[in-house]
């Protein structure tokens, strides 16, 4: 028994394999956050004054803000004096122009992750912005995209290429006073990605933004809009992770998706910021707010998450379901090993008739992991006819973790459909050695179980992630259909 | 060289002593019966020579094929040939049969120096299996045992054993909860894998299943000990007269501990 417990526990614990340094001269401004910095991160952006005013009163609101508390984690005190709010490799040109600009470190660097960046060994089919610290380094595809007329850039360029979209919906989903790393976020983000799908394009690849800290004691606050209008579809995928380092450092983004009518965003996440080390030290603090607002009718926000990284997560990828006959959907698998916390869940708020969402939540805890599913449905007076469905399983590997659920329901109107379910289950020693007496070793078995649980959420996911996603839980690919 | 050799062996479960000194000797192409009371410890040795980490092996030695069995990880005993069919089998919500099945014959196989099956080989297999098995094609693409009858549990275990084809079958109460048809189906399916090769252990409460597989032997295990080994008639006077007829009595209860 205690064999197999520790195989268990120790599954998710395979060496973080993202935790190298890169080695590159990088240009960051002092410590602390005041409104000098900020002016400082907006002249080295050449951003407009309406983008600087935006980003003061953001800073202002912040000064008055308190640090949420109602999480379910704990961690010492954040010393936001302390954070270095803005990191860049430092490149011979400002801005490169073309992959051939970009310092080879920096390519190397995505080679290593799997993520190459070089047009002849580009990732068939997906396009990439590679955010490195504070700053975009490479976009690719993008003049391919660009026939189409779908904008994907990083957020600085399309602060400059294209300002009066950039004006109209950014804040427009999660305003700058919208809860504390909101408005931290507002007042110091430094880049992120831009994408806008015009009217009746469907998005002919994947767009990915691949995130990656490099730099030390530094925060990464990016920030991602896409838009799509009507009739348009994208999907799109956003990976990252960090070196391994025994301070923590701060993520705190702010994503915003707008959906007009009959438009459709799928939206996936593999996140997979260092953890910590397995006695929890070091690692990331992962606060971010996302937000998807379905403003027309028939258009359909999917979020796909599967965080298997970070020391503390705290996200709840959400819908404003406001078009009529909108859809929300969240699927998440959350894994928290060794000391990570994570509270995370979704909000599905209601507003429009006949709108409906889907909720499927997976949380696996490991070691002495804590997992706390959060979410909210609310229907609003407004949306006759609404329909939910939520389902939230646990499952436990080993018995020092735990498992928290807290769903919350509002509803304003009696012709609403809700539907909750939830389950707890736990790896048991008797199905391991079932497993084991059929020649499965404890580790197959193990994940074997793991991705069999995780399977619902796993299938949304566009090809390439679930794979990534499937080797991050430790899962074998072969004959991954089940 | 006999398949299993299984010399004075001793095991407990927390404090108490369950097995205390089992003898017992498999050749090649046999099959043994394993009756007696509850209790006794039947299932202890089942899980004792399959590697279940809850008991301890306090004394004794156990040989496959001349190879220490004692020492091997269960998955290795399972690759080295040894199957239990579980009393009571266990669900594993989330996982498919086939895909647990692949998996498994695939670890084997890769344990014998064989190639592993592909997605079309596999099926043919398991095809073939699920024939003489007459097994529900559902079953399969269902995840492993979850909301099974008891029967269809009984019944996928043998399966199983069909597709993996062991050395040494261990059949642990497979008959209980089976009905007429399928305790007859079942044992068919047992009886085509008897080989000159393979042997078995079958345990059993009644003697309906040892009128389909006719045992070799058969042997009376009472209070962790294999207190009367004879051939198939020994399990017909069992049936006629019960445990107390052989002079063999729950210690505990005769002791008035119970
Ligand atoms: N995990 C355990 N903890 C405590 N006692 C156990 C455990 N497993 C088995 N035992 C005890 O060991 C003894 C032998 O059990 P075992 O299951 O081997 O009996 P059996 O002969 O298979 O009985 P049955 O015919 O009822 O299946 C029983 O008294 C049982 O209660
Ligand atoms: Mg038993």
């Amino acid at each position: 028994m205690s064999d197999s417990t520790q195989t268990i526990e120790t599954f998710a614990n395979q060496e973080y394999k993202w935790g190298f340094v890169t080695d590159i001269e990088a240009d960051a401004i002092p410590r602390g956050l005041n409104e000098d910095v900020i002016r400082l991160i907006s002249a080295k952006k050449n951003e407009p004054e309406w983008l600087l005013d935006w980003r003061l009163k953001a800073y202002r609101h912040w000064l008055d803000m308190e640090e949420p508390s109602w999480a379910n984690v704990t961690y010492p005190p954040i010393d936001y004096q302390n954070i270095i709010y803005y990191a860049a490799p430092k490149t011979k040109t400002d801005a490169p122009k073309s992959l051939e600009e970009v310092d080879p470190e920096l390519l190397k660097t995505y080679e290593k992750l799997g993520i190459p960046l070089k047009e002849q060994e580009m990732l068939a089919g997906v396009a990439v912005d590679a955010v490195f610290d504070s700053v975009s380094v490479a976009t690719t595809f993008k003049e391919k995209l660009k026939a189409q007329g779908i904008i994907f850039c990083s957020f600085s360029e399309a602060v400059q290429e294209h300002p009066e979209l950039v004006k109209k919906y950014l804040g427009s989903v999660v305003p700058a006073s919208d809860n504390f790393f909101a408005a931290l976020n507002s007042a110091v983000f430094s880049d992120g990605s831009f994408c806008y799908v015009p009217k009746g394009v469907r998005c002919p690849m994947e767009l990915s933004t691949y995130f990656r800290i490099n730099a030390k004691d530094t925060g990464q606050f990016e920030r991602t809009l896409i838009v799509a209008d009507e009739g348009a579809y994208v999907s799109y995928l956003e990976g990252c992770t960090a070196p391994m380092r025994d301070t923590n450092q701060l993520h705190a983004a702010v994503v915003e998706l707008v959906a007009l009518d009959h438009a459709q965003i799928k939206y996936s996440t593999v996140q997979n910021w260092y953890p910590g080390d397995k006695d929890g030290k070091g690692g990331i603090y992962n606060f971010v707010t996302k937000r998807g607002a379905c403003r027309g009718v028939n258009s359909k926000i999917s979020w796909t998450q599967v965080e298997t990284g970070s020391a503390i997560t705290w996200k709840y990828p959400s819908c404003l379901l406001i078009g009529e006959n909108s859809v929300g959907e969240f699927y998440s698998v959350a894994l928290t090993n060794n000391w990570q916390q994570a509270d995370t869940g979704t909000k599905m708020i209601h507003i429009g008739k006949n709108t409906t969402s889907t909720i499927v939540s997976k949380g696996i805890s490991a070691g002495h992991g804590q997992n706390t599913y959060r979410g909210g449905v609310k229907i609003l007076k407004s949306a006759t006819g609404a329909r939910n469905y939520s389902q939230c399983d646990s499952l436990l590997l080993g018995d020092k973790c735990g498992a928290h659920t807290f769903p919350y329901l509002e509803v304003r109107n009696t012709s609403a459909q809700v539907e909750h379910e939830a389950s707890t289950s736990k790896i048991g020693e008797d199905q391991i050695f079932y497993c084991r007496q059929r020649g499965i070793s404890t580790e197959d078995a193990v994940s074997m179980i793991v991705h069999g649980f995780c399977k619902e959420v796993f299938r949304e996911l566009p090809m390439e992630f679930a794979v990534e996603a499937q080797k991050l839980l430790g899962v074998s690919l072969e004959g991954s259909v089940g | 060289m006999s398949l299993l050799e299984i010399i004075d062996l001793r095991a407990k479960v927390g404090d108490r002593e369950i097995l205390k000194g089992i003898n017992l000797t498999v050749k090649h192409g046999e099959v043994h019966a394993i009756m007696g009371p509850n209790g006794s410890g039947k299932s202890t040795l089942a899980g004792v020579l399959a590697g279940r980490e809850l008991y301890e092996v306090t004394g004794g030695q156990v040989l496959l094929d001349g190879k220490d069995l004692l020492e091997m990880a269960p998955e290795d005993r399972a690759r080295e040939g040894v199957f239990l069919a579980f009393q009571y089998p266990v669900e594993i919500p989330g996982v498919s049969n086939m895909y647990f099945l692949k998996a498994a014959v695939n670890q084997i196989r890769k344990h014998r120096g064989q190639e592993e099956l592909d997605a079309m080989d596999f099926l043919n297999l398991v095809r073939e299996k699920m024939q003489i098995m007459k097994m529900d094609q559902t079953l399969l693409n269902r995840p492993v045992n979850t909301g099974f009858s008891g029967g269809e549990k009984k019944r996928n275990e043998i399966f199983q054993m069909a597709v993996l084809e062991p050395k040494l079958a261990i059949l642990d109460e497979t008959d209980s909860g089976l009905d007429i048809d399928a305790l007859r189906t079942v044992s068919g399916g047992v009886n085509a894998m008897r080989s000159p090769e393979r042997g078995m252990i079958v345990v059993t409460h009644y003697q309906r299943l040892l009128n389909e597989i006719v045992p070799d032997y058969v042997h009376v295990l009472a209070d962790g000990r294999l207190v009367k080994s004879g051939g198939k008639e020994l399990a017909l006077e069992l049936e006629a007269g019960g445990y107390a007829a052989l002079g063999i009595y729950d210690e505990e209860e005769a002791v008035g501990r119970v």
